[in-house]
């Protein structure tokens, strides 16, 4: 078999390959439903009514989305580049780690002025914290893949260890847990009563901030540019050197957000379990959204709502909440050969 | 200080790295396969952590340990069929695939492993590998206890290198996998499906992978537990680029690193308490880093390494 380019205006084969895509995702986790002895249609109805069914889990599904939209730009910032960022991890919980070292009580300001500090310096951490693997990839030709991974067992580590001593907190029974971020450090919470909370709008606006640098400014051409042909990028005299370190550090800072909106918004303080792996699953959501920013926030939301569906869904079937899991790896790879089956025809010959 | 010397000269130590090695030897082998045929493959961590569950769930059931063993390659090469497909035929991002199939080999892993243990609290144990020791050669002196007094997944992991050197220098196959990752069109040229060749070596990279994580449930350890590969298989593609893909220096490669943590590990309970414990379990993972930034200047990737190929394309 080979693949052909397909003429642009096959208009069908947009629409139907990624429906394929969503119903082989569907046919497989409904065999996986039925091996665990269940009925497809009751689990598929308890996973959309658990993500959708009621204002409580809306807003949960929102909620649950803010982190994903954060690491879901930094991939897809950095992947329009082809910087192969799996990194979104370590970044988001440095950037938590400089969340509660400025914001439980080392600095006493105002909330208007506290809570910008708090994020331009998580930004920055996270910034750093991927520049490192950037200038090794340019420097040194050292893949940034294997470096971005092996970095998010490094930050995990030192945040435990951090977590265990300097940043320990002293009221918390022993746990590794840090102290509270202070009441002027925290984000305000969108529905009083309710979890959903500011940094789901700084997500939203964030996602047109670089959609606005992707599309309208000289640098989102240039990251383009290098993502698409480094070797012609620099033959037309695009810095690419420069460029992949300015996508570094957007995408890292991006996805410390992550970690800030997490602490200073939802969670109070720094455990271990900050993130269930949304460093990873920002890669599906980037996929999901074929890298557009602003179609990173369907997607988060999207992979939020199978998360927060499958959580209540197993709470009631006797199915278990990994099933999430399987449906959005399966979903990734799915998208991914559905949207090259967009663009391309296969011939069997 | 002098105790943190004198761990090197006893033979506990270096039995206890070659232990440590032996998955890394198989993973980076199966790495090295698939990389040397031209196909990066970052399934490598979800794939060990399917094969550590599905070759010990058949032990559990009752199975032989070898056929545990085999149901471990079989799951693999699974894996490594979908991999290939993905990548090989259509061509799709080798680096979002491979993380793609580690995600669903990881997450399937969870899901079966829930489904077929729904009651357990603490995961159930078996029977495994137990060391035979090697009559002469465990004589040795030093290296004879650490190299012969093992288990007998080690000793397949020595077997494997030396199959994998035989077979890519020593047979048309090898030749083949090699060239499919330097120059496809000429492989195509000679009448050979680059295809076919590099799914192979996918499948077969893809089953080593999974051995190696089925040597920790089933010689390293005795039972299976989440998180148990714990980026084992991301060192194992540092190691490949350490080895600078070729069989003999990458188990150099392993087995340094093993050595390594092994000491690392014994220097833990020398320096008791001191140095925060996750200072050490660091190390192996800034390690690998360093010996990346130290061979990368140098590093001479296989020519197609993840560039697709399309018959009938220059």
């Amino acid at each position: 078999m080979r693949l052909e380019p397909r003429p642009s205006s096959a208009g069908a084969a947009k629409i139907l390959w990624p429906a394929g895509a969503i119903l082989a995702t569907v046919v497989l986790s409904s065999v996986l439903v039925m091996i665990a002895g269940a009925s497809p249609f009751t689990v598929f109805w308890l996973v959309a009514k658990g993500a959708a069914g009621s204002q409580f889990a809306l807003l949960e599904t929102l909620t649950r989305a803010t982190p994903l939209i954060f690491t879901g730009l930094a991939v897809a910032v950095a992947f329009r580049a082809k910087l192969w960022n799996i990194g979104a991890e370590a970044q988001l919980y440095l950037g938590a780690v400089m969340t509660v070292v400025i914001g439980t009580g080392a600095v006493t300001l105002p909330s208007a002025g506290l809570i910008p500090l708090i994020m331009v310096a998580a930004m920055l951490t996270g910034a750093l914290t991927l520049l490192g693997p950037a200038i090794l990839k340019t420097k040194f030709g050292v893949d940034e893949v294997v470096t971005t991974l092996l970095l998010n067992f490094i930050v995990l580590l030192f945040v435990s260890m951090l977590l265990e001593g300097p940043l320990k907190d002293p009221m918390g029974m022993g746990w590794p847990q840090s102290k509270r971020v202070v009441a002027d450090a925290q984000l305000p919470r969108l529905i009083k009563g309710k979890r959903l909370h500011f940094g789901f709008i700084l997500a939203i606006a964030s996602a047109i901030v670089v959609w606005v640098i992707m599309k309208k400014t000289t640098l989102g051409y240039e990251m383009r540019a290098v993502g698409h042909n480094a070797e012609a990028a620099r033959f037309a005299g695009i810095p690419v050197n420069r460029v992949i370190a300015k996508t570094a550090l957007l995408s890292g800072g991006l996805a410390a957000l992550a970690g800030f909106s997490e602490v200073t918004g939802l969670k109070g303080n720094l455990t271990l379990d900050l993130s269930p792996g949304y460093g990873y699953t920002g890669i599906v959501v980037a996929m999901l959204a074929m890298l557009n920013p602003l179609g990173v926030i369907a997607a988060a939301i999207f992979v939020a709502g199978i998360f927060v569906g499958a959580d209540a869904m197993s709470r009631s079937a006797n199915v278990p909440s990994y099933i999430a899991e399987v449906m959005v790896a399966t979903s990734l790879l799915t998208m991914v050969a559905a949207i090259m089956l967009m663009r391309y025809r296969v011939r069997w010959r | 200080m002098s105790e943190a010397f004198e761990i090197l000269f006893t033979a506990s130590f270096w039995v206890a790295a070659i232990r440590i090695a032996s998955p890394l030897i198989f993973a980076t082998m199966g790495e090295l396969i698939c990389e040397r045929a031209g196909v990066l493959n970052l399934g490598i961590e979800g794939i060990m952590v399917a094969g550590a569950f599905s070759g010990w769930f058949t032990v559990y059931m009752g199975g032989d340990l070898w056929t545990g063993v085999l149901v471990a390659a079989l799951t693999g090469a699974m894996f490594g069929l979908l991999h290939g497909f993905l990548t090989v035929p259509l061509g799709l991002s080798q680096h979002v695939t491979g993380i793609g199939i580690t995600l669903l080999a990881a997450s399937l892993t969870y899901f079966t492993y829930r489904i077929l243990l729904p009651e357990v609290s603490s995961p159930p144990k078996i029977e495994p590998f137990q060391p035979v020791v090697v009559p002469v050669f465990s004589d040795i002196p030093v290296i004879g206890q650490a190299l012969f007094n093992q288990t007998p997944l080690t000793y397949l992991a020595y077997l494997t290198v030396a199959a994998v050197a035989f077979i890519f220098y020593r047979t048309p196959v090898g030749v083949a996998v090699r060239a499919v990752g330097e120059n496809p069109a000429a492989v195509e040229a000679q009448g050979i499906s680059v295809t076919a060749v590099r799914m192979g070596a996918v499948m077969a990279g893809s089953a080593l992978m999974a051995i190696g994580g089925a040597f920790l449930t089933m010689s390293a350890f005795n039972s299976f537990f989440f998180e148990m590969i714990n980026g084992r298989g991301w060192i194992a593609i540092a190691l490949v680029v350490f080895g600078s893909w070729r069989p003999g220096k990458a188990l150099i490669g392993a087995i340094l690193f093993a050595a390594f943590d092994a000491y690392q590990i014994r220097l833990q309970q020398i320096t008791g308490g001191v140095i925060p414990y996750q200072i050490f379990l660091m190390m192996p993972f800034v390690l690998s880093i360093v010996a990346l930034v130290v061979v990368a200047r140098r590093a001479t990737y296989p020519k197609a390494l993840m560039v697709p190929y399309q018959k009938g394309e220059r």
